[in-house]
């Protein structure tokens, strides 16, 4: 396993070291040396079926996924660690090239990979692979998801659901084509300039329960009511299709490449243009405005006319019969 | 596809359809029923009930295969399964509780329990590995059952059967309607069961209750303007089928459908969860094809188990005597990830619908 370490996996990289003691030391531990600001630290585990889906795999899942945490957070992303478990007779090839896609996206946003680990379980013992990666950015202003006061505007750096709907799309049992690609991608570098410029002062990204998982969380934690202006919402074509064949809600669909932003009213414009003058915002839109009344609550004002609340989703969609 | 949707769901005319509801409704409490879950979620998910006027009241009926599944054919699936039969059926199934198991839970102790898109599906699934028995769960209204139907008849393999719960719709709003107390001003009729069924199937239903029934499509704008239909004629003091969703639904009905039905199908009494039994409501498999029916090939019963639970009140939001928010539990003991009563286990019941699409009270 070391050999293969050496030879193959650590070239992949080419950011390895954020301080003194690096990855090509192969030391215990590395060490940073961090810019001012407060660090900020997340880790995660990443699973997805299938390993590779249209639009990404689950290399470019797990540096996507470290990297937009530390950015939602208000950090630039600095450093990050891999622990790979594989199953036993996994391919070498495949793991090269997971790891090509997720060496990738840490160069793409200027983080460095410090340290690994790889560990190997019988065959059957698990699916594959599985990818932990822990995350350290640094914060000159930490962002927290319960910031929202009442007036702020709710921001999305772009469409939503494509990640959840291109992965059900996939699934072979249900015979479908779509060009619908996952939207797994870095929010770094297209939030620096927002984040520099403008009041930010509540974020999120809208994996696991879509948007209105995001929403909810974001309006029960600031203590706000938020009230969402349905045709607003960017949904790609495709997925509205997929939703509607599916019965499923493109609302509570996962987004890998996605941000939620409430920016202080004065500043909703400013930070829609910096958004959409870059290629991965340009579809960006302002989606609703944070009030007073209803604490805790999202209503959404529906295209047709009618007004409900945008409930937080629970448990995993189960398409339905008809 | 596209132009249909953007013109079914456009702004302005849905205020314009909203207007003339306001227009048209009668100086009186209105209650009408429909019984499809599809309609619920179109009704909730756009939020629909905010555009009615005041006085006027649409309720979900039994509208959910899933939901009126009784316990004794969930059993039957649960038995089967955990005896080592491949057991396929709808993901909506999954979670509906059996007397002690849902199929899910039978799943997590190992027993072989397929999720399908449709019943062709689980007969391939017999085909890839003949020494396996495989049990189709069928549920479902006249949507669903021409699909079990058409495998039923075209020789399906040795190892394949059907575990029949399919229903059906007329017989069902017949029996709402035959309750004592039952009070309906209208009926919102399926557009999915009368696409297989024809419109004219409810004409014996309009005349011999005195109630309009509209068959309506499944956006926004196709529910409005149903809706009007039914304001009007209960304006003017009229009974009839009428068809709002002509696009999809013809007055004779899909023939070739119907006569699958006949041919794979006898109609019996059968019992829905929470309502009891239905006289000629339900579909079993012929007796010519009962090589394929799984009742009569395993060896499984099933005892009445408790069907609602104590405090639930499913059994009155499944005919249609109240909404899911007037019983204690909603959204407090009974939520869709811990369900309670029936109505919040499918994902087309009543409750769920009103749970996942936040149909509660904006104030």
């Amino acid at each position: 396993m070391g050999r293969l370490l050496a030879e193959r996996v650590l070239p992949k990289f080419s950011l390895r070291s954020a301080g003194t003691v690096d990855l090509d030391a192969l030391d215990d531990g590395a060490t940073l040396t961090l810019p001012e600001g407060e660090a900020v630290v997340t880790t995660d585990a990443h699973v997805v079926k299938p390993l590779y889906f249209p639009g990404g795999d689950i290399g470019r899942l797990a540096a996507c996924g470290t990297v937009n945490d530390l950015v939602v957070m208000g950090a630039k992303p600095v450093a990050c660690t891999l622990a790979m478990v594989l199953e036993a007779g996994f391919s070498i090839d495949v793991l090269e090239d997971l790891l090509l896609s997720c060496a990738r996206i840490l160069e793409m946003t200027g983080t460095a990979l410090v340290a690994g680990d790889t560990k190997v379980m019988g065959a059957g013992e698990l699916d594959g692979v599985v990818l932990t990666t822990t995350g350290i950015g640094v914060a000159r202003k930490v962002i927290r998801d319960s910031g929202i006061h009442p007036g702020d505007e709710l921001l999305v750096t772009g469409p939503i659901g494509d990640h959840g709907m291109a992965l059900v799309a996939a699934r072979e049992e249900f015979h479908l084509q779509s060009d619908l690609m996952s939207d797994v991608a870095p929010l770094w570098p297209l939030l620096a300039e927002v984040l520099e410029q403008t009041n930010v002062t509540a974020m999120k990204d809208p994996t696991r329960g879509g948007l209105a998982a995001a929403l909810n969380e974001m309006a029960r934690k600031s203590g706000v009511g938020i009230e969402i202006d349905g045709p607003s919402i960017p949904l790609r074509p495709q997925v509205r299709a997929l939703a509607d064949l599916l019965g499923l809600d493109p609302l509570q669909s996962a987004c890998e490449g996605r941000a939620v932003l409430a920016v202080a009213p004065a500043d909703a414009e400013k930070a829609l243009a910096l958004l959409r003058s870059q290629p991965a915002g340009r579809e960006a839109a302002v989606i609703g405005r944070a009030t007073e009344h209803r604490p805790g609550q999202v209503v959404l004002n529906t295209e047709v006319g009618g007004r409900r609340l945008l409930d937080m989703p629970l448990g995993d969609p189960l398409p339905r019969i008809c | 596809m596209k132009t249909d949707r953007e013109f079914l769901r456009n702004p302005q005319r849905a205020q314009a359809l909203a207007e003339v509801l306001r227009k048209t409704a009668p100086q009186r409490p209105v209650r009408i029923v429909h019984v499809c879950g599809t309609h619920e979620i179109t009704i909730s998910a756009h939020g629909l009930r905010h555009m009615l006027p005041e006085g006027v009241s649409v309720l979900e009926g039994p509208g959910c295969p899933v939901c009126v599944t009784s316990t004794v054919d969930l059993d039957q699936a649960v038995q089967l399964a955990t005896g080592g039969v491949a057991v396929c059926t709808f993901g909506d199934m999954m979670r509906v509780p059996g007397t002690e198991l849902t199929l899910d839970q039978a799943r997590s102790r190992g027993a072989p329990v397929h999720t399908v898109l449709s019943a062709t599906d689980a007969v391939e699934l017999a085909r890839r590995d003949p020494g396996r028995d495989v049990v189709f769960f069928a549920v479902g209204f006249e949507t669903t059952a021409p699909g079990t139907a058409a495998v039923l008849l075209e020789d399906p393999p040795k190892n394949f059967s059907v575990l029949c719960s399919h229903k059906l719709i007329p017989p069902a709003v017949e029996h709402l309607l035959d309750l004592p107390g039952t009070e309906l001003d209208g009926l919102l009729a399926p557009g999915h069961v009368s696409t297989v069924i024809g419109a004219n199937a409810y004409s014996r239903l309009a005349t011999r209750h005195q109630v309009p029934v509209v068959v309506g499509g499944f956006e926004p704008l196709d529910v409005l303007y149903a809706l009007v239909l039914l304001l009007r004629q209960l304006r003017d003091d009229q009974a009839k089928v009428e068809n709002a969703y002509p696009r999809a639904v013809t007055w004779e009905g899909n023939k070739q459908a119907q006569d699958l039905l006949r041919r794979a199908f006898r109609v019996y009494g059968a019992s829905w969860r929470g309502i009891g039994e239905i006289p000629a409501s339900g579909l079993a498999v012929r007796p010519e094809l009962s090589q394929w029916d799984a009742a009569l090939k395993y060896d499984i019963k099933g005892d009445r188990g408790q069907e609602v639970a104590p405090g639930c009140r499913c059994a009155e939001v499944l005919v249609a005597r109240a909404v899911p928010a007037d019983c204690p539990l909603f959204g407090v003991s009974c939520t869709p990830l811990s369900p309670v009563g029936p109505c919040m286990v499918g994902a087309e019941g009543a409750c769920a619908v009103w749970y996942r699409h936040g149909e509660r009270p904006v104030v």
